[in-house]
């Protein structure tokens, strides 16, 4: 089974980017539940949601407390909330920011990581760029796709089409597909520097 | 067909498709999303002929369900916690009078302290109403389950409630198989009533009883409601043959057969359950589970065949009868009353604290060394509850003691 804790704020589409991780890895065949955690519905508070992957039916409900891989929409929450907590060793970490970790004050954590687990991307930007709001959420998941290759990009394109019509698809399909490959760029640099 | 979706949503979709003609409800977290969700499907004309009601609250929302039930018309309603209390008059009137209303209760806490999460304080409130309960474990069960409570309820001329946890199940996106129109209209007959309101042969209903004979009438709510003993069996094997899905029933066991230890449990947490009892039976314990899908009529005989090889049974129970201890163990009690095995009561995910296979896998370790107290709280905070108590000690004026407790512990994280 694969966990995977999506840590951002509320507006920023956390809930919403955890249903369509279980929808996209449905598609593929696969079970997967996706909740929230909640409690702080209100604009701006912290927000965590949650998504389970499994080749088997899921029975499990406890809240994630060891994720495989952190999806953090958010990074102004590196100071406020403890989002790291329970991450596997050597987890998977996507960053929504134009900084690195070391820029970050992350450095020292990760420095046993392997490099191709780690990235950050500015997604707010894109979707600024393609869907014209400020909403990280969809090109993480593109980005979440290349680092871990626990989903295909063509699975959360479906998605997008069963979530969003019209422009807003496109767009968010546009800004998967765009952070998608800037994090399969960033992730083979980072295989060769190592 | 598969669908990956929400668990509000299944379940509005597979009311819909047990074509109600009237649905009233009044918002209240977490089953909004059900009655929003229902209200979209009446006013895009894809659940026809259906009049969605807006009410003034959840009295009104009972109150039209028991009116438009006694007109014949297939009613439908949902609610939960606070929402309940507040109708709970029409409740008991409802089934009272033999209305065979469906309700969806997403569970959650009763307040004070006011509290949105997940428990089952508030159905089981309602336990001696005279509705029919019955816990859904996963989403499809929720989705299946609400099929057969209108096949049921009908049949018998009570309401039924189905009961699922709120935001576990509610707001959870996982894998269901939504039936066909034609499926459900195979295994669900057109609502023939018992009894209606029809000016071409009218009836008065709701009639004051005396002493003479209310006596008869109450036994025989009890004499009725014992007859879903019969029918949710029988309801279940022909669902399986429409539908091809082993849903419902009085309870269900796993891993029961050879266990000394036995875990009673009701709705979503049963999953978590069984993954625990797994490893514990991976690691040589002798552990296994009874999930109760039926609360109300009590299976009682059910209960005590299921456990009748364990040496001890843990009830982990998501209520709390103050002053008592347990209520789903009170009921397993009785069931028990003439066996030699043990019965613990474990109250655990009050309010929405989480259950862990961690603290479970603990508590059934305990349980299988006989160390458990006959009533115990699983993840309790003793340590916090503790400062409550000092503080009344020290101060008369210690002030309201849900504040004190949220100082003293800090900020909250769950997960």
């Amino acid at each position: 089974m694969f966990q995977i804790r999506i840590h951002g704020r509320g507006g920023q589409g956390v809930v919403t980017a955890t249903e369509m991780l279980s929808i996209a890895a449905f598609e593929e065949g696969r079970h997967a539940q996706a909740f929230p955690s909640f409690g702080s519905e209100r604009t701006g508070a912290p927000v965590v949601a949650f998504c389970r992957i499994a080749d088997k039916e899921i029975r499990l409900r406890e809240p994630i407390m060891e994720p495989d891989a952190l999806i953090i929409q958010d990074p102004t929450l590196l100071h406020q909330v403890d989002v790291f907590a329970g991450l596997k060793p050597g987890g998977y970490i996507l960053i929504n920011t134009n900084k690195t970790f070391d820029q970050l004050g992350l450095g020292d954590y990760v420095r046993d990581w392997p490099a191709e687990r780690l990235c950050t991307v500015a997604a707010t930007e894109i979707a600024m760029k393609h869907v014209g709001r400020p909403v990280p959420n969809v090109p993480l998941l593109g980005g979440f796709a290349a680092i871990s290759g626990i989903i295909k990009l063509e699975s959360v394109i479906k998605a997008i089409s069963e979530k969003f019509s019209g422009k807003v698809m496109d767009g968010n399909i546009a800004a998967a597909t765009a952070a998608y490959q800037q994090v399969l760029r960033e992730i083979e640099e980072a295989r060769q520097s190592a | 067909m598969l669908k990956q979706m929400e668990g509000s949503r299944a379940v509005a979709e597979a009311v819909a498709l047990c074509r109600p003609e009237v649905i009233c409800a009044y918002p209240i977290s977490p089953q909004t999303h059900i009655v929003e969700a229902l209200g979209e499907l009446v006013k895009e004309g894809a659940l026809t002929p259906c009049e969605f009601i807006n009410v003034e609250s959840e009295f009104a929302a009972m109150s039209v369900a028991i009116g438009s039930s006694a007109a014949g018309a297939r009613t439908y309603t949902a609610t939960a916690s606070q929402g309940l209390l507040f109708m709970a008059e029409a409740v008991y009137n409802a089934s009272g009078l033999g209305l065979p209303i469906v309700m969806t209760v997403a569970n959650r806490a009763i307040g004070a302290p006011i509290n949105i999460w997940n428990d089952h304080s508030d159905a089981l409130s309602q336990r001696d109403s005279g509705w029919i309960q019955l816990f859904a474990e996963t989403n499809q069960e929720a989705l299946d389950l609400h099929i057969q409570a209108f096949r049921l309820g009908e049949e018998l001329s009570l309401p039924v409630m189905v009961c699922m946890d709120g935001f576990i199940l509610t707001h959870a996106y996982e894998r269901v198989d939504m039936p066909t129109q034609g499926q459900v209209d195979a295994y669900l007959p057109r609502f023939e009533p018992r009894q209606i309101l029809d000016p071409t042969d009218p009836v008065s209903i709701g009639a004051m009883v005396g002493p003479e004979a209310f006596m008869e009438v109450r036994y025989l709510a009890h004499v009725k409601q014992m007859q879903a003993l019969e029918l949710i069996p029988k309801y279940a094997a022909e669902f399986k043959e429409v539908f091809g899905r082993n849903t419902g029933g009085l309870l269900h066991t796993y891993q029961a057969e050879d266990a000394d230890t036995m875990i009673v449990a009701m709705g979503s947490v049963l999953g978590t359950i069984k993954d625990t009892v797994d490893e514990l039976r991976e690691a040589g314990h002798r552990v296994g589970v009874l999930g109760l899908t039926l609360f109300r009529p009590f299976p009682t005989a059910a209960v005590a065949a299921a456990l009748a090889g364990a040496k001890r049974v843990v009830v982990v129970e998501k209520s709390l009868a103050v002053g008592l201890g347990g209520i789903v163990a009170t009921n397993v009690r009785m069931a028990l009353a003439n066996s030699p095995a043990h019965v613990f009561t474990v109250v655990a995910g009050l309010g929405g604290r989480a259950i862990t296979m961690k603290a479970l896998r603990e508590l059934f370790l305990k349980a299988e060394r006989e160390e458990l107290d006959a009533l115990s709280f699983l993840d309790l905070n003793l340590e916090l509850a503790g400062k409550g108590l000092e503080l009344e000690l020290v101060k008369r004026r210690s002030g309201p003691l849900a504040e004190n407790l949220l100082r003293a512990a800090g900020p909250a994280r769950n997960y």
